[in-house]
């Protein structure tokens, strides 16, 4: 599943690295300590967080995330979406709150692969 | 055996700032090109990825200034991270998950919740951390080739 049909489905808004949005997704993780993304997150997962400082991205460009879902319509700075889109991360903004974003993203990751 | 006796195949050295955030993980990044660059297998540069940007945090988070080198030799990846700071009073303590001296600046970006060298040490083969309090810390990290 890519990145594109997450946020169609999802309705999200994406405001860095479009030319990112076909890359496939092949799981995700979710969580705010930068720590615990870093030990416990995959190559390829779809992060999902509440922070918006632009170490988010640091973090993203060295696990090879495929991308980062912002929750609760948290706005990340100007910095953020710069250095976003220099590393070609796309950061992806939903208004809905972490649980439901996850719980949403669960049931298409996972069943679309069967 | 000190760094300066490797029989260089690669050695880079980055010069960290401490507190300054803006630039975090660049240093990690840098070291992440150079590894790919010279063939490492993915899996182990994503535990040295993870290492150095512990490491890298932590030097900003802590340190006044600090410096990490990385050596590749033929079997193994070292990455030593040194610093110029308050050191470490009680590294059995400092070790511990969950234990954190951070200050609220630093865990309101998400960092500080005391997995730094929990994360250091399990993605190293090797991990060596010595300090002085008032002086300085160094960290060294091991990464075998063909290990883990």
């Amino acid at each position: 599943m890519t990145l594109e049909t997450i946020a169609e489905k999802l309705s999200l808004k994406c405001k860095s690295s479009w030319e990112n949005l076909k890359k496939d997704v092949s799981g995700g993780y979710a969580g705010d300590l930068l720590s615990d993304v870093m030990a416990n997150s995959k190559a390829g997962d779809v992060w999902v967080t509440r922070q918006v400082h632009q170490n988010i991205v640091a973090v993203a460009a060295l696990k090879e995330h495929a991308g980062i879902i912002v929750v609760q319509g948290a706005i990340p700075g100007k910095d953020t979406i710069e250095k976003a889109q220099k590393e070609g991360i796309p950061i992806l903004i939903s208004e809905l709150p972490e649980f439901e974003v996850v719980g949403r993203l669960y049931q298409m990751i996972y069943s679309a692969q069967g | 055996m000190r760094s300066e006796d490797y029989e260089e195949y690669l050695e880079c050295s980055y010069e960290i700032e401490g507190r300054d955030f803006i630039d975090a993980g660049i240093v990690s990044s840098q070291i992440k090109k150079g590894l790919k660059s010279k063939g490492i297998p993915e899996s182990i540069i994503r535990r040295i990825a993870v290492l150095t940007f512990e490491a890298e945090i932590n030097i900003i988070s802590y340190a006044h200034q600090g410096t990490i080198r990385c050596y590749v030799l033929p079997d193994s990846v070292i990455i030593e991270a040194k610093d110029i700071g308050p050191g470490i009073e009680d590294i059995e303590l400092a070790q511990q998950e969950g234990y954190s001296t951070a200050d609220d600046a630093i865990r309101e970006m998400g960092f500080g919740a005391g997995m730094g060298l929990a994360n250091i040490r399990k993605s190293s083969d090797t991990f060596e951390i010595s300090s002085v309090p008032g002086e300085g810390t160094y960290l060294k990290c091991v990464i075998l080739l063909n290990g883990k």
